[in-house]
């Protein structure tokens, strides 16, 4: 007999094999449970219903999920399996190329504990600066460093790299300099991706570069002319591109009493040894902290740097962390000059750059933080050590070497033979530099071994039988790091007790543990950020980045080196062009505003191309973000603005004047969709036609993709370029302010008019149809991808979720804003909202009555948040006054009633304030936050009790996030810029 | 938030007072007001020949950039070094110790009373 009938069917049979690593339902925090809770509170039946009630018709559009070029979704072992595959065709060869980037060692715990660690990489950007302080220390620590080592006064936060970096620096000098020229002075020996990138940039803004020899081997000390000094500044890179170790310090002195300002492009690492630029005179250095263990990644995400001498400091582009003090009178750190920021600037600004690259600052601030002063000291000279060893024995073996002084980069004459040299060379994994035919460039790095330097001399047919006359081994031990005379650093760095502390692992894992435990980042709980999309960052997106095969790959690497990366670059171009309505996508952008920039640039080509020059004005909405007039400017445009109606969208009336106003020299209209106020704007078709109809080019700004992806695309209504913010809509994370992604995506007549690269590994790129298109626009970063290492993580959120699941995403988005609006609507006025009521994947609450009517502020309501436990949503943006709340589709239910829970509460506070129960100047929300040291210090003399201040629901006794500091003081820190680490005492 | 009678004013927020050839130049309460937080201000040096209407230097808050308007033509004489080095001076006096610079002048434009300037802040005088 059989025990059949005993048993009983826990599964249906089509169960049985299904895969438990789907990603879609792990990526959406609400299930269908909740869904349909939330749906009943706004009063719909399905998400599809309300998706066809919020997005406007005319622009919904309707495709079966075949016609699509994403394929269908992968779990998450699929995915990662892929990505091997695609990693398992790259190249890991042995790279000499340096140029800016060298392989170095991450510490295995920055990399554990820093890179890998959502506690650092799912920070958002340290608005809210009493929830910040573990990486406003730690960016604190990297200001510090960069300033000491460049010997200027004041480092900024970091920038998006060397090049673009360099491109802020020639600003900086236009604006600082009292010189009226138009010229500025470029030195031959930069690296030539930096110099590509200052000609592309300066001829937008008018800038002419004169690429000069600033110091050569025939002209020693290479007088400059007059008319080589009739300029308003002056770049030097430093040690020069071919390695060669000068002292510019007459260049530098010639172009300033010429009333120009020098800019030096210094190697932190090389700066150990040699002279600073400070001390030699330069106004601003800038430069890469790359190989402060931070991997080449095919090009980024890297931190480039700059620094400035006294005076120039409130021209500093970017973030700037300072010191300030908190309601308590301690010390705290704080982001300074927000007011100097584009996004108050507008057009008047001077600089696109609103982010930095705080994730990969973090990662090289602890680098210096682990080894110290001496420790860099010691790396530096194994890497001149290294060098001279190589140069020795090549010079004994008979080669010219062509330069005397130099750190790590050696050149080699090999006359005829130097591109024979580096094939060969590289068919043995070996990638050596080839300057000319008869030159070669090899540059040498922390990872450099004793067999690496055989395996170099060996490329250069130099035996290592230990006969002398052609080198051996043996002769390394004898070489000495050597410094020319006059260049030798003479004076300390890194004496802040930060760089003399952390010797051992256990104490550096402890330290970035404090710093961690001190911030608020997706890790405790949900940043309800409006316009910044905080969604998961997933474990599976984030596996492959510190994988070899993608981690450490020169950016100029040969294609053949690259061919797992390129198909990566190429899938990716042609999904996110299908999903917004393009025909070709570049990655190169390293941010939103370059996107901007590049895209605007693309629409300047294009209208040039066809003669219309004149075409110069660029309509921007009142409402929009502040870097798209700066992104115009920058691109040589004239901003013009259109108002808003009252209810935030673009005034159709004022937009048919301006216009009609500008028929002859219409470049472009900037609109961001759904618009920065939230909502799906219905008149955007009628908008685009109106443009177009004019001549003009309509640029539709990416940062709300959020809430259309799948469900109606740019590209089909009206949109001719856009950028996207894969730090935002795809995933990547944003790593407390940095780095991110703005890939630029057009229609096909702007695509030849997309970013090109001098070395560029396929200047070809598809077309959506098949075609091929190549793109020759100006170069927008100094890598040719941009920050392709991080690219895996878009590429994985896209193959898990498959056009189902980003529709999907895009509907619980949109779900979960309506809830939030729907539940606090009786407690806060909801500001916008488009037909039928509804927001689109975020909401504005409008606290301007409150304010009058209670004294409580925004600022109030944003610090108590803090006490009840959440990262507080946009402040004052787009609307003064306002708060604007963003759950996107990553958080569950629980956690979004937590915060409209939160949120009632607080309202409820506010009306005994208002109702005099407690005084203006003295209640929960004004002194809010409170730290655990203000409840329990001294008397308790407020009108309100502790358990209130600190506990205002009774979850947070169990688990509960303590800020650090009360509120700070942010008029105090900008009147007393301090912008290096504190002494200890400070902390006392 | 009162405007002081005996200034004149412009229209960009900024009073003035005549002294002979020399107009002391400030900004109103008003202005100050709206700003916040004043941290830091860029103002033309001693000798400067400064253009009626031109952008002469920047008044910067926590929350925003404004800038300054030449409200004559003629030469900077004097800068307030004190406010230079004490910026919130501008918010706690902006009619007296907050005064900005000095212009020796060539010829007065028409400037607003008290009441005129009142009227366009809404405030009254």
């Amino acid at each position: 007999m059989t025990d059949t009938a005993r048993r009983t069917d826990i599964t249906r049979p089509a169960d049985i094999t299904r895969p438990t690593d789907l990603f879609a339902s792990r990526h959406i925090g609400t299930d269908a449970a909740a869904q349909r809770h939330m749906l009943e509170t706004i009063g719909y039946d399905t998400t599809a219903d309300l998706m066809r009630a919020a997005v406007p018709t005319a622009i919904q559009f309707d495709r079966s999920l075949a016609d699509s070029l994403v394929p269908p979704a992968a779990t998450e072992r699929e995915a990662v399996a892929e990505l091997r595959a695609l990693a398992g065709q790259n190249r890991v060869s042995r790279s000499y190329l340096g140029l800016g980037y060298y392989d170095t060692v991450t510490p295995a715990v920055i990399k554990r504990n820093v890179l890998e660690n959502p506690s650092w990489y799912t920070a958002y950007t340290p608005y809210q600066p009493e929830i910040s302080q573990g990486r406003l220390e730690a960016l604190i620590n990297f200001q510090t460093m960069v300033a000491d080592l460049t010997g200027l006064a004041t480092a900024n936060a970091s920038m998006l790299d060397e090049a673009t970096a360099a491109v802020e620096g020639m600003l900086l000098a236009r604006r600082a300099s009292k010189s009226r020229s138009n010229r500025f002075l470029v030195d031959a020996d930069a690296f030539p991706q930096t110099i590509s990138l200052l000609r592309d940039r300066a001829e937008a803004v008018g800038i002419d570069i004169v690429v000069t020899v600033l110091d050569s081997v025939d002209h020693p000390s290479h007088p400059l002319s007059d008319a080589d000094v009739d300029a308003f500044g002056v770049f030097v890179q430093y040690p020069g591109a071919s390695g060669r170790l000068w002292n510019p310090n007459e260049v530098i002195g010639t172009v300033q009493a010429a009333g120009g300002i020098a800019v030096v492009a210094a190697d932190l690492l090389a700066l150990t040894l040699v002279t600073s630029p400070g001390e030699l005179g330069a106004d601003v250095a800038v430069g890469t902290s790359q190989r402060f263990g931070v991997p080449m990644g095919f090009g980024g995400p890297h931190a480039g740097y700059m620094a400035v001498r006294a005076g120039l400091e409130r021209q500093l582009p970017g973030r700037l962390v300072g010191v300030s003090v908190d309601a308590a009178g301690h010390s705290a750190y704080r982001l300074s000059l927000q007011a100097r920021e584009q996004h108050i600037r507008r057009e008047k600004a001077t600089s696109n750059i609103c982010t930095a690259q705080v994730l990969l600052a973090v990662m090289a601030g602890m680098y210096a933080v682990y080894h110290g002063p001496e420790g860099l000291r010691a790396i530096a000279e194994g890497v001149n050590g290294s060098a001279r060893a190589l140069a020795a024995r090549l010079a004994s073996a008979g080669h010219e070497i062509v330069h005397a002084d130099f750190f790590d980069t050696v050149l080699v004459l090999v006359p005829g033979r130097a591109r024979g040299l580096a094939a060969e060379a590289h068919e043995h994994g070996l990638l050596i530099g080839v300057v000319d035919d008869d030159t070669v460039r090899i540059a040498l790095d922390e990872t450099t071994t004793d067999s690496d330097l055989l395996e170099l001399t060996r490329a250069f047919g130099v035996t290592t039988s230990g006969s002398p006359e052609e080198g051996s081994a043996e002769e390394v031990t004898d070489v000495v790091p050597t410094i020319p005379d006059g260049l030798v650093r003479t004076s300390e760095f890194l004496t802040h007790p930060v760089f003399n502390t952390h010797r051992s692992e256990t104490s550096m894992m402890r330290y970035l543990k404090r710093l961690a435990d001190a911030d608020y980042a997706l890790d405790r709980g949900m940043i309800p950020l409006g316009s910044c999309t905080m969604k998961l960052n997933a474990a599976s997106e984030m596996e492959a980045v510190t994988w070899r095969e993608f981690a450490g790959i020169h950016p100029f690497a040969p294609k053949a080196d690259v061919a797992g990366y390129l198909e990566l670059v190429r899938q990716l171009e042609q999904w996110l062009a299908d999903v917004t309505g393009y025909d070709s996508v570049s990655l190169q952008p390293n941010a939103g505003s370059q996107g901007e920039l590049a895209g605007l640039l693309a629409i300047r080509g294009y209208h040039r191309s066809r003669g219309d020059e004149a075409r110069t004005v660029c309509l921007i909405p009142s409402s929009a973000h502040g870097t798209n007039a700066a992104s115009a400017v920058l691109a040589g445009m004239k901003v013009v603005v259109v108002a808003c109606d009252e209810l935030g969208n673009v005034d159709l009336d004022d937009l048919r004047q301006k216009i009609e106003a500008h028929s002859a020299d219409l470049a472009a209209l900037m609109i961001t969709y759904p618009s920065t106020h939230g909502v799906y704007e219905h008149e955007v078709t009628e908008i685009c036609r109106l443009v177009h109809e004019a001549g003009g080019q309509v640029y539709v700004d990416g940062a709300n993709l959020n809430a259309l992806l799948g469900y109606a695309r740019f590209g089909d209504f009206g949109g001719d370029v856009s950028h996207l913010n894969l730090h935002k809509t795809f995933c990547i994370p944003h790593g407390g302010g940095g780095p991110g992604v703005g890939p630029v995506a057009a229609k096909a007549h702007l695509a030849p008019f997309l970013p090109s690269h001098p070395f560029t590994q396929e200047a070809e790129h598809l077309l959506i149809d098949g075609e091929t298109v190549v793109h020759g626009g100006p170069q927008i970063s100094a890598a040719p991808y941009g920050s392709p290492s991080i690219l895996p993580i878009s590429w994985a959120y896209v193959r898990m979720m498959g056009l189902e699941g980003l529709a999907e995403a895009t509907a619980s988005a949109v779900l979960a804003a309506n809830y939030v609006a729907a539940r606090l609507a009786p407690h806060f006025p909801v500001l916008y909202t488009g037909e039928n009521g509804l927001v689109a994947h975020e909401c504005i609450l409008d606290l301007r009555g409150i304010t009058q009517a209670s004294g409580v502020s925004v600022d109030d309501v944003a610090k108590r948040l803090v006490d009840y436990g959440f990262h507080a949503p946009t402040m004052s943006f787009p609307v003064p006054g306002t708060l604007m709340v963003e759950p996107t589709e990553s958080e569950d239910l629980a956690e979004i009633d937590r915060f409209v829970d939160a949120m009632i509460a607080i309202r409820a506070e506010i009306d005994r304030v208002a109702a005099g129960e407690w005084p203006a100047d003295d209640n929960p929300l004004r002194n809010a936050p409170h730290t655990a040291q203000s409840v329990v210090q001294g008397e308790w003399e407020h009108a309100y009790d502790r358990e209130s201040a600190v506990y205002p629901v009774a979850s947070l006794v169990r688990g509960k996030y303590w800020p650090p500091v009360r509120r700070i003081d942010q008029a105090y820190g900008d009147r007393n810029l301090v912008c290096a680490c504190p002494p200890p005492e400070a902390f006392e | 938030m009162t405007e002081n009678t005996d200034l004149r004013y412009t229209a960009e927020h900024e009073w003035v007072l005549i002294e002979g050839s020399v107009a002391t130049i400030g900004i109103t309460a008003y202005a100050a007001a709206q700003l916040g937080d004043i941290v830091y201000l860029d103002l033309p040096e001693a000798g400067t020949a400064i253009a009626g209407g031109s952008v002469v230097g920047e008044i910067e808050s926590t929350k925003s950039v404004g800038e300054l308007f030449a409200p004559v033509d003629g030469t900077v004489v004097e800068t307030n070094a004190a406010v230079v080095d004490s910026p919130e001076l501008v918010n706690s006096d902006p009619l007296g110790e907050g005064w900005l610079i000095k212009v020796e002048f060539t010829e007065l434009p028409t400037l607003l009373s008290a009441d005129e300037y009142g009227a366009l802040t809404g405030a009254g005088a």
